[in-house]
This record gives C-alpha cells, sequence and structure tokens, in this order.
C-alpha cells in the first residue's frame, strides 16, 4: 500500500520505502530546501516540520525532527514544512524574528519558524519566557545566543499568548484564530476533512517479517539511520492500540508508545509523580520527546535511559506480545547484560504496569548531565521509599550509568530497609552501592566521577525528600 | 534597519550552496579520511568501492593534475595524503556517485592499509620532542628579571585551556560546475574565496583566472570556514575536472566534526609579581600552542596570543613566550578571537591567583592596573582612545559591584548546599589583521540607468550582518533609500585578492573601500550636476533623500534624473574602490610596531549559582558595558555581542573536546559536544553601549564588533570557580578549562574519591584532584 499524505497544501502518495527519512524525502525528491540538516541526530532542530495528526474532528499539530523521522509513519498525516507555513507577507512568528534580529546566519530560522509557530498552536502555549524556552528547547542557534530570540517570543507572548507576558489574554490558539491572525495559511482549515477521507494503513498480510521495528525514531535512526531505509520496518506508531495510559484496579497502564511528554503531562501520572513536569524537562527537548516513546527508551536499554530509570524504581511489568502469544516480565529482570533483553526479536512491548503507591510512599528523581536540557545523563537515578517514624519501610532505588544494563540497586535497597534516615545510615550504605555498581570512563564521565554521582544522588534522595531527617550541610561539617 | 537577509531567512527561501538548483548532471561527492592518526600508507584499496552501482570515480592524491598543496601561510598540507597520514580525519580520497548516500556507502567498502606511527597529543610533549611549527616568539616589554625582586609577592601557576568547535549550523560544503574552455566556476561556504581560488587552481595547474569562486552566504563561519572550507571546494573542483560533471560536496556533521580544525587548546605556564597593594610589576607567560598536524593558521594564531596576553592590563615588566606545537589531531584554526581568548584566559588565571594570595579581591587587582591614555603595550603599540577605565567605571556606576558582592556574600552566608560567584571580565582587543598587508578591500559599485545600485565587496556574509551594514554605508553616502542598493554576492571575477572575511574587520575594510568607490561616482555626478545647472561650487552639491541640493537648497533634480543625465551625458556610472588601512605596521625582528587601527573596550559582571552537592550550574546573569564607538546598526551589533558571549561562555563551561590517547575525537557529534541550548544562557543579560564616540578608522566612525564579545565569556569560569571557592575555601582550584560539572564536582569533592573508589579497579580516566600545593613566595 503506498504511502498516502498532506504535504503542504498538497496531496501525495508515494512508494518511497517506509524507512527513509522525512528529511531526506523532503530536500531530495521533493527539493523543498528550506528545512535544513544540521546534525541529522535530532539534537540541533534545523531539520523541524510540523506533523498534523486527526483526534476527533481537529487535527492536532506538533514540531518533530524530521531527521529522525521515517516516510512511511507519514500515512493520514499532515506534513508541514517552512514553504508551508509561508503566506505573502511574514507572518507575525517571521516578523517578531526579523524585528527582533533573531536570524544572523539564517540557517538554523526556518527550524525556529516551526517550533515558534507549533508552539503557538498549542491549547496549553504560555505566553511567558518560560513558555518560549520550552518552545525553542530543541532548536541550536550558534549566531544568537538566543536572546534576540526569546525577546520574539516574548512579543509573541504579548500577541497571543495567555500567560504572565499576555496581558491575561486568552490564549488564541484554535487553528481558525490563528488563519484570521494570519500565523497560518488558510488551506490549514480545510486539512482535517482531507485527512478523513485517507484510508486508513492496511498492514500487508505479507508474510516478510519484519527487521526491525520503529517507534519514536529517536534511537534507532542515531544507530543505523544509514541502513533503515534499505530495511523491512515496521512502524509501531501505526499501532493506536498502543498507546494511552488508564488507571485499572490501582494500577497504572501505559502504553509502550505512549511518548515522553505524553507521560509527563498526563493527570494520572502527575498525582502519583507531582515533580514530573520538572523531571521532563531535564529529558531531550520538547520537539523530541513528541516523538520518544517510553518503550523505545526501555526496549534499547541504553544504561542511561531516563524514563527507564524512574520507570525501574516504580515496580513495573512489562507486556509482551508475539502474534497471539502475550506474557508479563517483570522490569527488574528484563535487563540481562548490555544490550541483552529478556526479549525474543518478534516480540512487541505493548505495555508498562505500576501500581499507584501509596500516599505516604515519595519519588524522586535525579540526573546531571553537562548541559542541563537536551543532554544524555552522566548518572541519573530514581527512588520509591516510605518512611514512617524515621525508618524505612520500603524502598526501591534505580541507578543509571553506573553498569551494562540500567541498573536497581538491590543490595544497597536491602540494606537500607528498616534503616533510620540519618548521616549514618548514608555514609554506612555508600559502600554497599559501591560494591554494587561498575561504571566505566567513557564520553559522559570518568568512572571516578559516576561514583562521585552516586554518592551525592544518595543524599540527595534523603535530603530533598526528607530535610526533617537530614540535611546536605551534615555531610561536610566535619571537614 | 533590519538585517537585510532576516525576512528571507525566516521563510527558508535563503539559499546555502546546496540549496541551489542542481543542475542536471550533478554528481555527489564523499571524502574518505585516515583512520589513525599517525601512520604510514602502505596500501589504499578502492576496487570494492569503485564496483558499486552507482559509483563513479574514487580520487587519490595521485590523480591530482597541479600541486598537491594547500597549506596558507606555511606548505605542509597536502589535500589529499600522499604516503603519511598525520591525524585520525585527514582526507586520503574522494569517492564520486551518483547519489550522497551512495557516496557515503563506499566510503565504508574502501580499505587502507597503514603502518602505525607513534602519536602525540600533548602540546607540551610534542615541544618537548622539538616539534614546533615556525619559530617560537617572545614579545617583551621593561626589564622582567630585574622586576622579580622588587615584588612583594610572586605567584606562579599553570593553565589548560580547552579548544572548542566551531559548529556552524551548516557545515562545510562547495559545489563546483565545469565551464568553457576549462574553466570552473565553485560554490563555496568560504570565508576566503581567494585562498579557495588560489588552492584549487594550484591544484589543477590553472592559472587563478580560470577558476570563479562566488559565495552568496554562510550558514555560520566563526573563522572555521576562514581557511578550512579550501579543501572541500578544492576537492569537488578536483572530481569536476576529471568527470567534466557539476560536482557537490556536503559534509555529514560528525565527518566535519572529525575532518576540520577548531579552537586552539593551549597549556601556558604563568609567573606574576605585585605589589601588596595589588600593582603588577611584573608578567612572565610560556604558551604552548597545541596546532595540531599541520600549520593551518596557527603561527597567525599564535600572534594574537602574543598581542593580548597582557588583556586590558599595564605592565611594565613582560616577557611573553609562545610557540606552535605539532601535534596528531587535526589541524587547529582560525576561531572568533584568534588566539586572543587563550592569553586573556591566562593573565586572568594569574590575577585570581594572586588575588588569593594576597587575600584581595580580584577586582581591585584588575581595576588598579587597567590601561590608561598612553600606556604601552608590549608589542610597542601606545593604547589611544583607552576606554577600560571608561566602560569599568561605567559598569560600576549601572550595575553597582559593591553591591552584587554584598548581596552574593550574603546569599552565601545563609545558603550552603548552593554558592553563587561573580566575576568581572574587562576585555581589550586589537582590530586589523595582524599581518599588515592584509588590512585591504576592495568594492564595485554600479549605479545602473533606473537609479538602482548594486555593490560587490570582498566580505562575505555569514549572518554577522555585512550586507546589512554595506546596504547602509552605499545608501547614506549616496543620499538615496536603501531599496535601491542590493549586495551582491562574494565574486572573484569582481573583486580580485581578497582578504578573507575576518578579523573583525570586514565592516571596516569592505565599508571603507566601498566609501571609497561611492566617492568616485559622487565626484562625478557633482561635476556634472555642477555643469548642467550652472553651478560653480560643486563641493556645495549634496544629495539628501534623493533629491539634489546646492548650498542645503532644491535643485529641482532628483536622483533619478540625476543618474538619466549622467549615463545620456557618457559619464561613468560605475567605480572600483580600495581601501588600506593607514598607519599600521609591525616589525617582526624587533617584535614591536603599531600593528592595529585601534582596540575595542569592555568589561562585563557575571553572577552564576552552583549547586555544590550535584556539580551543575546555572549562570544568571551577564550585564556588560561595550565600546562600539559610533555604531552603524544597533540592532546587528547587539546581535554580534549577544551571539559572542554565548560562545564565550560555551567554551568555558560546556564545550568539551574529547579526543582519546590515539588522537581519536570522541565528541564528535552535537550528542556528545553540547553549545549553549536556549536554557543555559543566563536570563538577565544586558548590554549597555558607552556614549557614541566616533572612530576615526571605522566607516561612520563605527568600531568592530565581531570578536570582543566572546571575551567577556571568559569571565564565568571565575564566576564558577569563585562560587567553589565559598563551599570549599581551602581548595585551591585548577585553571582548567572547560570547568564542566564533572570538574567542578571532581574538584569540590575529591576527598571523597578515595573513599568511593578505595580497593576496587578504576578503569581508566584520570582523576581530576585539586591541588593543595603551597604557592611560592618571595
Ligand atoms: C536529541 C535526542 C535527545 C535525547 N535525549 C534523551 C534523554 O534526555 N533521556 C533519554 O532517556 N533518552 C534520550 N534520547 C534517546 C531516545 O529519545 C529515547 O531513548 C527514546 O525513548 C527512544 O524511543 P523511540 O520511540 O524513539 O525508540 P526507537 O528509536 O523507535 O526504538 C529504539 C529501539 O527499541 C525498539 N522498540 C521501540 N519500541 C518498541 C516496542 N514497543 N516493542 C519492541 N521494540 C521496540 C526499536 O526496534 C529500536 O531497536 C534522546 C534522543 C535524541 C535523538
Ligand atoms: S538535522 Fe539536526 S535535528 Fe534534525
Ligand atoms: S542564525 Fe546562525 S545558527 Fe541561528
Amino acid at each position: 500500500m503506498p504511502i498516502h499524505f498532506w504535504l503542504n497544501s498538497h496531496e501525495v502518495t508515494t512508494k518511497e520505502p517506509a524507512g527513509r527519512l522525512v528529511l531526506d524525502y523532503l530536500r531530495q525528491t521533493e527539493r523543498l530546501v528550506g528545512t535544513k540538516e544540521g546534525c541529522k541526530e535530532g539534537d540541533c532542530g534545523a531539520c523541524m516540520v510540523l506533523i498534523g495528526e486527526l483526534a476527533g474532528n481537529q487535527v492536532a499539530y506538533k514540531p518533530v525532527t524530521s531527521c529522525l523521522m521515517p516516510v512511511g509513519e507519514l500515512h493520514g498525516k499532515h506534513l508541514v514544512t517552512i514553504e508551508g507555513l509561508n503566506l505573502e507577507k511574514l507572518t507575525p512568528v517571521q516578523q517578531a524574528i526579523v524585528d527582533e534580529g533573531g536570524s544572523q546566519c539564517g540557517f538554523c530560522t526556518p527550524g525556529i519558524v516551526v517550533s515558534l509557530t507549533g508552539y503557538l498552536m498549542q491549547p496549553w502555549a504560555r505566553g511567558d519566557k518560560d513558555g518560549f524556552k520550552y518552545a525553542l528547547g530543541g532548536n541550536l542557534c550558534r549566531c544568537t545566543g538566543y536572546a534576540s530570540l526569546l525577546r520574539a517570543g516574548s512579543r509573541l507572548g504579548k500577541q497571543f499568548g495567555n500567560g504572565a507576558a499576555g496581558n491575561g489574554k486568552k490564549a488564541q490558539n484554535s487553528i481558525e484564530s490563528l488563519i484570521k491572525l494570519n500565523v497560518l495559511p488558510d488551506y490549514f482549515q480545510t486539512i482535517p476533512e482531507r485527512l478523513k477521507r485517507i484510508p486508513s494503513f492496511e498492514q500487508k498480510n505479507d508474510k516478510a517479517k519484519p527487521e526491525t521495528f520503529v517507534a519514536g525514531g529517536t534511537d534507532i535512526y542515531v544507530q543505523r539511520g544509514e541502513d533503515l531505509p534499505d530495511l523491512k520496518v515496521e512502524v509501531l506508531n501505526l499501532l493506536p492500540e498502543l498507546k494511552g495510559i488508564s488507571l485499572k484496579n490501582g494500577k497504572l497502564h501505559v502504553g509502550a508508545l505512549t511518548t515522553f511528554e505524553e507521560f509527563a503531562v498526563d493527570p494520572e501520572i502527575k498525582k502519583v509523580i507531582p515533580e514530573m513536569p520538572e523531571y521532563n524537562l531535564l529529558n531531550a527537548s520538547w520537539q523530541i520527546r513528541n516523538r520518544a516513546t517510553l518503550g523505545g527508551n526501555i526496549v534499547n536499554a541504553s544504561p542511561i535511559g531516563d524514563m527507564t530509570a524512574l520507570l525501574l524504581a516504580l515496580e513495573c511489568d512489562l507486556i509482551l506480545k508475539s502474534g497471539n502469544k502475550q506474557r508479563t516480565v517483570p522490569m527488574k529482570s528484563f535487563f540481562k547484560g548490555y544490550k541483552v533483553l529478556n526479549k525474543k526479536p518478534s516480540e512487541i512491548l505493548t505495555e508498562i504496569i505500576f501500581p499507584v503507591p501509596d500516599k505516604k510512599t515519595k519519588i524522586h528523581f535525579e540526573k546531571v548531565s553537562k548541559r542541563k536540557t537536551l543532554d544524555i545523563a552522566s548518572v541519573n537515578s530514581a527512588i520509591k521509599v516510605r518512611v514512617e517514624k524515621g525508618a524505612i519501610q520500603t524502598i526501591e532505588m534505580s541507578m543509571g550509568g553506573v553498569a551494562p544494563i540500567p541498573f536497581f540497586m538491590n543490595k544497597t535497597c536491602e540494606y537500607l530497609k528498616d534503616k533510620p534516615v540519618n548521616r549514618q545510615t548514608v555514609l554506612d550504605v555508600l559502600s554497599v552501592a559501591m560494591n554494587e555498581i561498575s561504571p566505566i570512563s567513557d564520553i559522559r564521565g570518568s568512572a571516578e566521577y559516576k561514583r562521585l554521582l552516586v554518592r551525592q544522588f544518595i543524599i540527595g534522595h534523603f535530603t530533598r525528600l526528607y530535610p526533617e531527617y537530614l540535611t546536605v550541610r551534615e555531610f561536610y561539617e566535619t571537614h | 534597519m533590519k538585517h537585510i537577509d532576516a525576512a528571507a531567512h525566516t521563510r527558508g527561501e535563503s539559499q546555502y550552496v546546496d540549496d541551489m538548483p542542481q543542475p542536471a548532471d550533478l554528481l555527489f561527492a564523499a571524502v574518505f579520511s585516515a583512520p589513525v592518526a599517525h601512520g604510514k600508507i602502505l596500501q589504499l584499496d578502492i576496487k570494492e568501492a569503485l564496483s558499486m552501482d552507482g559509483i563513479i570515480a574514487i580520487y587519490s592524491a595521485k590523480d591530482i593534475p597541479g600541486e598537491n598543496q594547500i597549506g596558507p601561510i606555511i606548505q605542509d598540507e597536502t589535500l589529499l595524503a600522499e604516503d603519511k597520514v598525520h591525524f585520525i580525519g585527514e582526507p586520503v580520497a574522494l569517492v564520486v556517485a551518483k547519489t550522497g548516500e551512495l557516496a557515503q556507502k563506499a566510503l565504508k567498502k574502501i580499505k587502507l592499509e597503514i603502518e602505525e606511527l607513534p602519536v602525540v597529543t600533548d602540546p607540551r610533549e610534542a615541544f618537548a620532542n622539538g616539534q614546533i611549527i615556525g619559530n617560537s616568539r617572545t614579545f617583551a616589554l621593561g626589564d622582567i628579571e630585574g622586576a622579580w625582586n622588587i615584588c612583594d609577592v610572586v605567584v606562579e601557576g599553570r593553565c589548560d585551556i580547552a579548544g572548542q568547535e566551531h559548529v556552524y549550523l551548516e557545515t562545510q560544503r562547495a559545489r563546483a560546475v565545469p565551464l568553457e574552455d576549462r574553466c570552473f566556476r565553485i560554490h563555496s561556504s568560504t570565508q576566503s574565496p581567494y585562498a579557495v581560488q588560489k588552492s584549487s587552481a594550484k591544484i589543477l595547474g590553472l592559472s587563478h583566472h580560470k577558476i570563479e569562486v562566488d559565495v552568496q552566504r554562510l550558514g555560520g563561519g566563526f573563522g572555521g570556514k576562514e581557511d578550512q572550507a579550501t579543501p572541500w571546494a578544492c576537492l569537488v573542483a578536483l572530481a569536476a575536472w576529471h568527470t567534466k560533471k557539476s560536482v557537490e560536496l556536503v559534509l555529514p556533521r560528525h565527518q566535519d566534526m572529525e575532518m576540520t580544525g577548531k579552537r586552539h587548546p593551549y597549556s601556558s605556564d604563568f609567573k606574576i609579581g605585585l605589589t601588596k597593594n595589588g600593582k603588577i610589576l611584573a608578567y612572565e607567560v610560556k604558551h604552548y600552542q597545541n596546532s595540531g598536524a599541520t600549520a593551518d593558521l596557527s603561527t597567525a594564531v599564535m600572534e594574537r596570543t602574543l598581542f593580548h596576553s597582557t588583556n586590558s592590563y599595564f605592565i611594565p615588566n613582560v616577557k611573553i613566550f609562545a610557540a606552535c606545537c605539532r601535534t596528531n589531531l587535526p589541524p587547529n584554526t582560525a576561531f572568533r578571537g584568534f588566539g586572543g581568548p587563550q592569553g586573556m584566559f591566562v593573565i586572568e588565571s594569574a590575577i585570581a591567583k594572586a588575588a588569593e594570595k594576597l587575600g584581595m579581591s580580584p577586582l581591585e587587582i584588575q581595576y588598579k592596573n587597567l590601561l590608561q591614555e598612553n600606556d604601552v603595550l608590549p608589542y610597542g603599540q601606545h593604547v589611544h582612545d583607552a576606554r577600560s577605565r571608561k566602560t569599568w567605571d561605567e559598569a560600576n556606576k549601572s550595575y553597582k559591584f559593591p553591591a552584587i558582592q554584598k548581596r552574593i556574600a550574603k546569599y552565601n552566608e545563609t545558603h550552603f548546599e548552593t554558592k553563587k560567584g561573580l566575576a568581572v571580565m574587562p576585555i581589550c582587543f586589537g582590530i586589523s589583521f595582524t599581518s599588515t598587508f592584509l588590512n585591504q578591500a576592495g568594492a564595485l559599485v554600479h549605479v545602473y540607468t533606473d537609479g538602482s545600485v548594486s555593490v560587490s565587496t570582498g566580505g562575505i556574509e555569514m549572518g554577522q550582518g555585512l550586507n546589512t551594514n554595506l546596504a547602509k554605508i552605499a545608501a547614506k553616502a549616496f543620499g538615496i533609500n536603501q531599496e535601491r542598493v542590493k549586495i551582491e554576492s562574494t565574486n572573484t571575477t569582481r573583486i580580485a585578492n581578497m582578504s578573507a572575511s575576518a578579523a573583525s574587520a570586514t565592516t571596516d575594510l569592505n565599508g571603507n573601500a566601498t566609501l571609497i568607490a561611492v566617492g568616485q561616482i559622487l565626484d562625478r555626478l557633482k561635476s556634472l550636476a555642477a555643469k548642467e545647472l550652472g553651478l560653480s561650487h560643486k563641493e556645495k552639491i549634496v544629495i539628501e533623500n534623493e533629491n539634489v541640493l546646492f548650498d542645503g537648497k532644491a535643485t529641482g533634480w532628483t536622483w533619478g534624473k540625476l543618474i538619466q543625465t549622467a549615463y545620456l551625458n557618457r559619464v561613468s556610472l560605475s567605480a572600483h574602490g580600495f581601501y588600506a588601512t593607514p598607519g599600521i605596521w609591525f616589525d617582526r625582528d624587533k617584535e614591536k610596531g603599531h600593528p592595529f587601527a585601534y582596540h575595542v573596550f569592555g568589561t562585563a559582571i557575571l553572577e552564576v549559582t552552583v549547586d555544590c552537592l550535584r556539580g551543575i550550574y546555572d549562570i544568571n546573569s551577564v550585564k556588560m558595558v561595550h565600546d562600539l564607538g559610533r555604531p552603524i546598526n544597533e540592532l546587528v551589533d547587539r546581535g554580534q555581542i549577544e551571539g559572542g558571549l554565548a560562545q564565550g561562555l560555551g567554551w568555558m563551561t560546556l564545550e568539551e573536546l574529547k579526543f582519546d590517547e590515539k588522537g581519536k575525537y570522541l565528541s564528535n557529534s552535537l550528542a556528545t559536544y553540547k553549545l549553549p541550548d536556549v536554557y543555559f544562557m543566563p536570563d538577565v543579560l544586558e548590554v549597555k553601549l558607552l556614549e557614541r564616540i566616533d572612530n576615526p578608522s571605522g566607516p561612520y566612525g563605527a568600531k568592530a564588533v565581531g570578536e570582543p564579545p566572546l571575551m567577556y565569556g571568559i569571565g564565568v569560569f571565575f564566576a564558577i570557580r569563585n562560587a567553589m571557592r565559598a563551599f570549599r575555601p581551602e581548595i585551591e582550584f585548577l585553571f582548567d578549562s572547560p570547568l564542566t560539572p564533572e570538574k567542578v564536582l571532581m574538584q569540590l569533592h575529591a576527598d571523597w574519591l578515595d573513599d568511593l573508589t578505595n580497593g576496587r579497579t578504576v578503569t581508566s580516566g584520570k582523576a581530576v584532584k585539586a591541588k593543595k600545593e603551597k604557592v611560592e613566595e618571595s
């Protein structure tokens, strides 16, 4: 079945290989060269496009990096490039950038226009500085130092936003109003009807097994981008049943294709992990989080995956499915060795299930990376702990970046159980922790640094969660 | 006035080399490069690669028809390796294929047999082995040996300063198009079209005029395309020469990062002597520059280190030594600041250490020693119109240093886990190419009969706003609306022998050349108008708002009428202007002279907060007072200041080049090499311009702006260090940049490391331990 979608204001059906990159398709096949290639790894945002997807009668748009997205996933969607945003005159987004001097060499600029426009389309968009940082989190600019871009943002905030800078105005972000305000061309209005007419993708009954699965593509394209156009890939995002978060019998069921962003803003998740929006900011960028899935993070099995580290402390079960066969694997026993999994190649991870913790249980996540945002951790860690009358009742703790696998601190947790929360306990458990981990020196830091971070994180977890029992100062006073 | 290109940029309509419509015959190239850092080539096997579908040809050194040599200053660099390779990423062969993907795939099938030779990556080791490029040089002032004795305190130390990846968002690229009669047009993303023209002519054995180089714009350069855009242009020219087809080469980001040089890392030793009141009497420094495998621009970069080693300070007794040390890393090259920042980092480190020794605030030492009018610099030039104190005083007045210091002290008293730090960073940067002969520029101006104007110069638009400035200069000089002026691409057939767009001097040089060309046409137009209108004093004629005025009064002639009349009277409406900066010279035997047309001054105050438990930090604010003379376009200049600052902050903190001991570049992607993102930059960023005072050398009184603001970023290192000192005052922290979160944490908690790693085998990677060495006292 050919891939059938809308590209800006044109309908496209194509037999491009499903695994080909949207970026290559745009620049080479369509010669739509406003979309730039700056890194092909999701880090710079020069290749930013909008993807519109039917949600009821509306189309919901989000900015994503076209350098990590397979053409196969475009089926039934609206792909918008910078060319598809241009009107005869500059749009307010473009004008704000021009007026504030937010474009110098211009190479990053189309991507920035796409991100900002995509941001204004969000119902939750805020008009303040933090909002526009969020919007630009996935765009690098080497020329401007961002100050002029944030000034452009604050102009837009005043015009459209609803946050502090927006004079209390309600966000005017429906497609209709954005068309009226000349932020979007009017063909956007016709897109919902047009997308509805595209028949849904039929997974052909072809016998050939897929050679690999692609979810968000944010790991696999970075690792094997050159091979994928030639392989038979199964695009998991065409299986909508793998998405969504629901509460059943005191357990949260999270579809494996749930993205980082969907997870972080989900109301059920926020109830369980109130700090989730803050942790979310430490992971990738908005644009990458719009693509990166929890399932991909777990199956990729990087020892330093952030969501993996978080989930590992939440007593998760993983549901694996192959054809009609389904089984459940506790997440703690899923990782067998460096990128070796308790999973058959044909199995798809469909669901992640974890119990909703009781009221007294606290959860905390720590991550240190060279750059605070959009960077891979040197070490990360999550803890789920319940303390009663000053003593630890239950504890689950993960550490990423300290072993060949996402690491559960079994011995450390065992040691800590029933111990009082105080300085001596922490100092005593350090040797247990140090014996349990085996970090190596790599680009994310030396082995010693990672050991030091493990110490600091253990202190950090307890001092953040239980300041009434323990402060950082206590660890230095004896110096 | 906005950036002239900005509207097209925001629409994605600006064309970079590979965005131009493709000729039907276009082929694509990819570069096969050395996999080891030093070795003898035994055999290059391209058979399998060549047999792949869609592969047209593979070229190596033996296919070069002319001379295989592209060294810009010293002739020590081949385009394609011959018998030896000297760094990982050194180009060895060029694949030409029907598509870019195929060319990349073929790279994996090329086999290179190499006999490995010893690899040196450390500049001090190279120096000890006698591996230096060119000659080492020494600048001296006063009597350094005598001076140590009269100092109350002498402090010594060492700095290790990292390099920096340019990360122009547009990677290196070029397209060559064959023309008739064995001529070629090269579209290159280069800051130096003439370098591309010269080198590709040499490679092909052609004379310069057979190569036309055309540059529309660059997606960023920052020095990384001053000399290092040349090889890629030469390679496509070579392929076009052989295939007689158009050929394009775009380096993927990884390959760009692996194959191109960076800002030079330095390792330096300093010794500084002061009175107990903080007056600096003597300063001695030895700079070991890590030049990489070939000379590239290293000797010129080193020269600027010599010039800027005392930053904004007057020091009566000085000795500055520097050497370019040859290592097996990619040849390091120009990067905004061009060696100046490294020199400044060392003197700031020396002052920081001296302040600790004297128990004095570094601000006090800095201020006491700031340059004053007519002070002599170690290279013999006296400072004129010194604005170091002026910018400092202005910054102090606007931002109130004592109040900030007090607030920070209070914060640090009341907070344990987080500490704040502050630093003030004054800058003084010389403007002009330090090789005097490069300070020349040409401009070609045409006026068409409809009154529209075309301006060509040798300058390159790379985002810095050159074209915006030139359009404004030309329109202002003619007295016409700016819409009439078009700035053309930079093309070697219109402007010959141009210098690179570099040294912050591009607007100065090309703007002045434009003024001269416009002046010639104006002069002819005024003579004509005087004659036609029967006016005797042509010097009383001016054009304002497109009207011809005499003695301030309207003559009834418009610009349109003037041009029409001139054309019908056979008056030339074209002119070529040539500008050479006057009054500059330098004697390299004596190491004295007057190399700079002027200096740019400024002062910044920076504030950070360090999370001492985790080693991470936030830059809270950077507030600057900067000297722009009388800016041509404030919006453009602010952009340069903010962007330059961001690069300086990144260089000192996040941007960490990692090579292993075999010379393999580990941080070869944007996933592993981190540069400032929107969250990294300080929330408070203030730029105050010093009162507008004309600069006699710049067009319309402007001062150069490209490089100097980068050096404000140096202050962030010292601000973080000061916050660290607030947490652990007893530790002497290293002067080792960049000050990454890893280095912060490891130094803050070095004493815990033994406990944590005791009895365990620790895999490679050296612990960065804070030294508690005693400082020497005299
Ligand atoms: C710029 C950038 C920044 C990043 N920052 C972070 C960060 O801060 N923190 C972090 O943790 N990660 C980060 N990542 C890594 C990546 O985004 C995550 O690991 C993400 O979760 C991967 O999910 P995906 O859906 O994109 O996986 P894919 O790339 O689509 O897949 C990864 C692997 O898992 C397999 N797979 C995926 N889903 C399934 C499934 N349901 N069943 C079976 N197999 C499956 C695929 O076959 C593939 O082998 C970053 C990546 C980029 C490009
Ligand atoms: S090209 Fe850099 S994010 Fe896609
Ligand atoms: S304007 Fe050059 S990278 Fe943003």
